[in-house]
């Protein structure tokens, strides 16, 4: 029998199944929009930064399962951090879905909650699902008002 | 040049029963596992597998014939020319064209499309005209046409499809007018499955003076098609959606209105004669084919042709409708599952949606069982707004598919439910 477990965490499908965050920010500072040309699916992130802070972050849009849990759950990891820690985080989360995977095991204990999506690796289609919300959050805090895209 | 249509087409096996498992040996890609599982290609709507008898006609090219064609007197020139032109003679003899020249060798149906566009359209329209097409169309069959139209001034127009996925005849007639110069209508709809009456069409748009295209690119590996009983002005087909390689199409084209136009692409081949002063351009077809073509993909082609031949387009049509009904029963009974495209006239393909699963996740399930179907908007968006989605999950049958690998893939659709609960 084939094994999904390691893409469809169970964590993961509970951040599908009911998404955290998901609303608009009526006056966010920030927002960008993504879009994934290959599935068409499209995500609008809202952030409200005070001073150094992100204090609130928020995410509309729907799209499959790896896509809205990653939004879902990034929006909770980010909100708090600062714009550096959360530039970098994004950093960490990019290079964690598409390492070699010799590292799942490592990265996934060193991620957190996040970690979740450390299999992601395995499944090379659908690394831009996991990252569609992580590029738009980083336009979001580049204040870059142009929609991403995952190509 | 060869003249009109050559020798009749190989005698098919009608006499011997439909032998499935016979046929998918000669596909060897078929014997491969994908996730320890037997592989079941249903994505033959996106391209198809290739035979032995195409794969070792290119390697047999390569091997013993390779040279550049029409120019050399040496002897392997003469048989690299030869192939060629007789993959040309194929080509006419297979979409019932008149003469070998109205086939043009181009790099896809997509350019096919362009050309025509370009070529034959963009010189002749002008601001205010009309282009025909409709909901259904690849964007293969849209975007040439909005370039057109912003070079030329002309208007696209769009006739709609009913929630079955059935053109609107009465919309489409209506939409006909005395500014309506082309009309360009796929045969078959990639994403829907829809069987267009487009000889009907084409009748009512010749009532209107209009020129007519039809995107044969998913109807040539299922139906016979015959352009003369048609009376379409052009007909664009791909190779590798029927068993050839990938990289070749042709473009068929009514041979007054191919002479009548300007070439497409200016270099080698395309012409008679060069001087500073003056060039000369080739005849038809080679008019439009500048540069050395693609000749092993033409050889390809034209051994894919001859496969379709000898199993016979009527018995492969007859079959995978058996296929079709066996799928939708199949596949309809499973809870959640909603199909897209339930035309009366429909192609074997099968698109839907599981419940609130995103397609996607589905197409990753079913790829973890060794199932291979296409998830996403089937570059059909316009489709997809019809209907109010954004994707579906398509299973495209073709003519080695059987009856088990869809019992395979109602299982592995059933499955994508038990994740999803």
């Amino acid at each position: 029998m084939f094994d999904l477990s390691d893409l469809y965490q169970e964590l993961i499908l509970d951040h599908n199944r009911s998404p955290r965050n998901r609303r608009r920010i009526e006056h966010a500072g920030r927002r960008a929009e993504g879009y994934n040309p290959l599935c068409g699916d499209r995500i609008t992130v809202y952030l409200s930064i005070g001073g150094d802070v992100i204090e609130e972050a928020a995410f509309e849009g729907t799209g499959c399962a790896i896509s809205t849990a990653a939004a879902s759950m990034m929006t909770e990891a980010v909100k708090g951090m600062s714009v550096a820690e959360a530039t970098a985080l994004f950093e960490r989360f990019r290079a964690m879905v598409t390492a070699d995977d010799d590292r799942v095991e490592a990265d996934r204990a060193s991620m957190g909650k996040l970690g979740a999506f450390a299999g992601v690796r395995r499944f090379p289609a659908r690394v831009k699902c996991a990252t569609l919300a992580w590029h738009t959050l980083r336009a979001a805090i580049a204040g870059d008002h142009a929609s991403v895209t995952t190509e | 040049m060869t003249t009109a249509s050559g020798p009749t087409p190989p005698a098919t096996r009608t006499a011997a029963p439909y032998d499935v498992q016979r046929i998918r040996e000669d596909f060897p890609i078929l014997g491969r596992e994908i996730n320890g599982e037997p592989l079941v290609y249903l994505d033959n709507a996106a391209t198809a597998q290739k035979p032995d008898a195409v794969i070792d006609a290119i390697c047999g090219y390569y091997r013993t014939a390779n040279a550049n064609i029409h120019r050399g007197v040496h002897r392997l020139s003469v048989e690299a020319t030869t192939a060629y032109e007789g993959a040309r003679c194929t080509v006419q003899r297979f979409l019932g064209a008149h003469r070998p020249e109205e086939i043009v060798f181009v790099r896809s149906a997509t350019e096919a499309i362009n050309l025509v566009a370009q070529a034959y359209a963009r010189p002749r329209l002008a601001a205010g005209d009309e282009i025909l097409i409709t909901t259904m169309e690849h964007h293969s069959n849209i975007v040439p046409w909005q370039i057109l139209c912003e070079q030329t001034g002309a208007v696209l127009r769009v006739a709609p499809i009913t929630d079955a996925g059935e053109l609107e005849i009465d919309e489409f007639e209506k939409l006909l007018g005395p500014r309506t110069r082309l009309v360009a209508v796929t045969h078959i709809s990639n994403a829907l499955g829809t069987v267009n009456p487009v000889a009907k069409l084409v009748e009512l748009a010749h009532r209107h003076g209009a020129v007519v295209l039809i995107d044969g690119a998913q109807a040539a590996p299922h139906l016979p098609i015959d352009v003369t009983a048609l009376g379409c002005d052009f007909y664009a087909i791909t190779g590798h959606k029927m068993f050839g390689p990938t990289g070749v199409g042709a473009l068929y084209g009514r041979y007054e209105l191919l002479d009548d136009m300007e070439p497409y692409q200016g270099g080698g081949e395309m012409i008679l004669s060069v001087t500073f002063e003056k060039t000369t351009y080739n005849h038809v077809p080679h008019k439009f084919e500048a540069g050395t073509p693609n000749i092993a993909g033409v050889i390809g082609m034209g051994a894919a042709v001859d496969y379709l031949n000898e199993i016979g387009l009527a018995r492969i049509g007859t079959y995978e409708q058996g296929l079709l009904a066996y799928a939708t029963e199949a596949i309809c009974r499973i809870p959640g599952v909603r199909l897209f495209g339930t035309a009366a006239h429909k192609a074997a393909v099968l698109s839907f949606t599981i419940g609130d699963v995103h397609p996607h996740d589905a197409g990753t399930i079913l790829d973890q069982q060794g199932i291979a179907v296409r998830t996403g908007h089937h570059c059909a968006q316009p489709v997809m707004e019809r209907f109010g989605i954004t994707a579906t999950v398509r299973a495209s049958i073709a003519l080695y598919n059987t009856h088990a690998e869809i019992d395979r893939l109602a299982a592995a659709v059933a499955t994508v439910r038990e994740v999803f609960a």
